[in-house]
């Protein structure tokens, strides 16, 4: 019993950076209907500017995360401006993910040339370092913190897009573009916000699940798959959908490395077959027209 | 075009075709990885060599040495392969140097019989490598080597129950197999076996599996690198060393440049190792200086520059035996046999494996001076490849 709570407790952890980093990318693809395949190189950009804040400016961990996010909002606004603004919801998904794709190389060239190839630790303060006592076992206190963070983002967007004006909004230019702008709704203000809020999560979740998905040049691609595939499984969209993909795979991929370590990613990608062989749109998905 | 410009161009041309031979620059092909997660340890390569050639010279006799250097990345026999392809091919090196990763070395290991060049391997640990041509020697180190000491001073000091719990490739395989063979023979037993995929962050669940079944001891190989810190701090934070378990590795778990990561509660940590950085001789001083005075940190430094400066010995010293020639099985021979005192200690490329005999020491991570180093404690001299030769 002890065995599986212990086990069940490392899947949610791992779940929840998964669906940190995930829900940004499952916004764009379900609200704006853009594949962005740069959404973890966003997310690196995330970790590399956390990293170089704490190690060479020697910030606060929480500054840190909040220089992580602006910053890369700061950095993928002229990617928006430039090249996003053209594709959302119109443009044919080739178009989408050459672009997109180009952007993660074109990202991965220029972190690799400021940065260096190494990977980048992002050190812990010493209240999230080392273990904490749960009653039946010791955990990691950086996993408890990476819980706690993807259950208040999750509630947060939660409220976001279901109870407020922007969301309400947000929900009608999705919904019915035309009309919505014929309404008065800037639909161009509203999409731009979206995406800010899309980067700034990855950047988030490159952060804080920076221990468990470490970060160097090629993070942008390497995680990238593993991004997607929560996004499928749950539903383009949906949080409730990218929530349960995460946790479900999280735990997944745990329980498989505890039983059969040898087997690797074996369970993970097992379980995403049967999950889209029966729910051909992800658990929460809607079928697009 | 009128005749003579058409004869100086015939001439211009066949001066290009047999003008590469002339020049007398040997050049010596190091592969390793210099970018990706595994850069630091390709960046060490090329400071162990920069320190051999700025104590040296580039000159052996009257034969420039010419290091070109070329990235091998990750553990991707493919590409390794057609590097080492182009460096002979195209760059005409006669040595070729390096290799992280074992199945690279084992990708590259075919084409030295046809393109008659020795490979010098400067980290590649798995035994079996230097049986793949008798054109490779090693200056590094192997599994075999470092673990049977391990796998002693686990049982001396009173090990009953270890789990295994080794990446699941070549040497990962070799570490598990001398530890459990050695281990056993000792008296002990071996509770679980953990294989590691490569690609594995995080170790969480690794760690609950060591925890269940009941070992009061870990035996460890990873290669150095990002998820040796990821393995060592889920140890420390699954609280497996509060509760008691202890961490027995080889050094490649606790890398220098690791250990200001791992912190103070690494401290205790034994490993065996064939180099510490903080080890205590008048040659590692002097190489030290040299790597400083290169340019390079010494936080940053790890295994793989000692292994490439004696590399690069042991290059030197094969040109020198062939006058720059391309005759590989003469500068193997020269090399068999050979003994001097590497900053690591006193050691030897044993004649009859091509690979290199030296002292083992046993270590705890210790904090001297306020700086965590690995302090040696014991020493286990003159050891061989215990999986190659039969003494």
């Amino acid at each position: 019993m002890r065995t599986i709570f212990s086990i069940m407790i490392d899947a949610v952890a791992y779940g929840m950076v998964l669906f940190i980093i995930s829900i940004g990318l499952s916004i764009m693809m379900g609200l704006m209907r853009v594949v962005n395949l740069a959404h973890g190189a966003f997310a690196m950009i995330g970790g590399y500017l956390a990293s170089y804040a704490l190690r060479d400016l020697g910030v606060h961990y929480g500054v840190a995360i909040l220089i992580a996010v602006v910053g890369t909002i700061l950095a993928s606004i002229p990617f928006e401006l430039l090249l996003y603004r053209r594709i959302y919801r119109k443009s044919d998904p080739l178009i989408q993910v050459l672009m997109t794709i180009g952007i993660t190389f074109f990202i991965i060239g220029i972190v690799n040339f400021i940065f260096g190839p190494s990977l980048k630790p992002i050190p812990l303060p010493q209240t999230l370092s080392g273990p904490l006592d749960i009653g039946f076992r010791m955990l990691p206190t950086h996993r408890v913190f990476v819980i706690a963070c993807g259950i208040v983002v999750a509630l947060a967007l939660w409220l976001l897009i279901e109870k407020t004006e922007f969301g309400i909004k947000l929900r009608a230019s999705v919904d019915h573009s035309d009309m919505a702008d014929a309404l008065g709704i800037r639909t161009e203000i509203i999409y731009a916000a979206t995406f800010a809020l899309a980067i700034g999560l990855g950047a988030f979740g490159g952060v804080v699940g920076a221990e468990i998905l470490p970060i160097e040049p090629f993070y942008a691609l390497r995680y990238m798959v593993t991004f997607l595939v929560v996004v499928s499984v749950g539903g383009a969209g949906s949080i409730l959908g990218a929530l349960s993909a995460s946790l479900l795979l999280g735990l997944a991929d745990t329980t498989g490395k505890y039983l059969a370590p040898e087997f690797g990613d074996f369970f993970f990608y097992l379980s995403v077959i049967v999950i889209v062989f029966l729910f051909p749109h992800g658990l929460f998905g809607k079928a697009h027209a | 075009m009128n005749k003579g410009a058409q004869s100086i161009l015939a001439l211009a041309i066949l001066g290009l075709m047999t003008g590469t031979a002339s020049a007398d620059v040997i050049k010596v092909g190091v592969i390793g990885t210099f970018s990706g997660p595994y850069a630091l340890f390709g960046k060490n390569f090329k400071m162990g060599i920069d320190a051999w050639v700025a104590q040296n010279g580039n000159k052996v006799g009257n034969h420039t040495v010419e290091f070109v250097y070329k990235d091998e990345e990750a553990p991707n026999p493919a590409k390794s392969k057609a590097l080492a392809q182009e460096l002979l091919v195209k760059d005409k090196v006669q040595y070729l140097a390096g290799i992280y990763f074992t199945p690279n070395a084992l990708a590259v290991a075919p084409l030295l019989e046809e393109s008659k060049t020795p490979l010098i391997v400067m980290n590649a640990a798995t035994s079996a490598i230097v049986e793949k041509s008798p054109y490779i020697v090693r200056t590094s180190f192997t599994m075999w080597q470092n673990t049977v000491p391990a796998a002693r001073v686990a049982f001396k000091n009173g090990a009953k129950k270890v789990a295994i719990a080794v990446s699941d490739y070549g040497p990962g395989i070799d570490a598990e197999a001398a530890f459990k063979k050695t281990f056993e023979g000792e008296g002990g037993a071996v509770v679980e076996a953990v294989r590691i995929p490569l690609a594995t962050t995080d170790f969480s669940p690794i760690m609950q599996r060591i925890k269940d079944s009941g070992a009061d001891t870990i035996f460890t190989f990873l290669p150095s690198g990002p998820p040796t810190l990821g393995f060592v701090k889920a140890y420390l934070d699954n609280g497996l060393k509060a509760g008691g378990v202890k961490l027995m590795s080889t050094g490649d778990v606790v890398t220098e440049p690791d250990l200001p990561n791992i912190g103070d509660p690494g401290i205790g940590i034994l490993s065996t190792y064939h180099y510490s950085v903080s080890h205590d001789s008048k040659e590692n001083a002097a190489f030290l200086a040299e790597l400083k005075k290169g340019g390079a940190s010494l936080d940053e430094v790890t295994m793989t520059s000692v292994a490439a400066y004696d590399g690069a010995r042991v290059i030197y010293k094969m040109i020198e035996a062939t006058d720059g020639k391309r005759d590989p099985a003469k500068a193997v021979d020269a090399v068999k046999d050979m003994k001097w005192v590497s900053p690591r200690g006193p050691v030897s490329i044993d004649p009859a494996t091509r690979h290199i005999r030296q002292n083992v020491y046993v270590r705890s991570v210790a904090k001297v001076d306020g700086k965590l180093i690995n302090k040696e404690e014991q020493t286990f001299a003159d050891q061989p490849d215990w999986a190659l030769s039969k003494q």
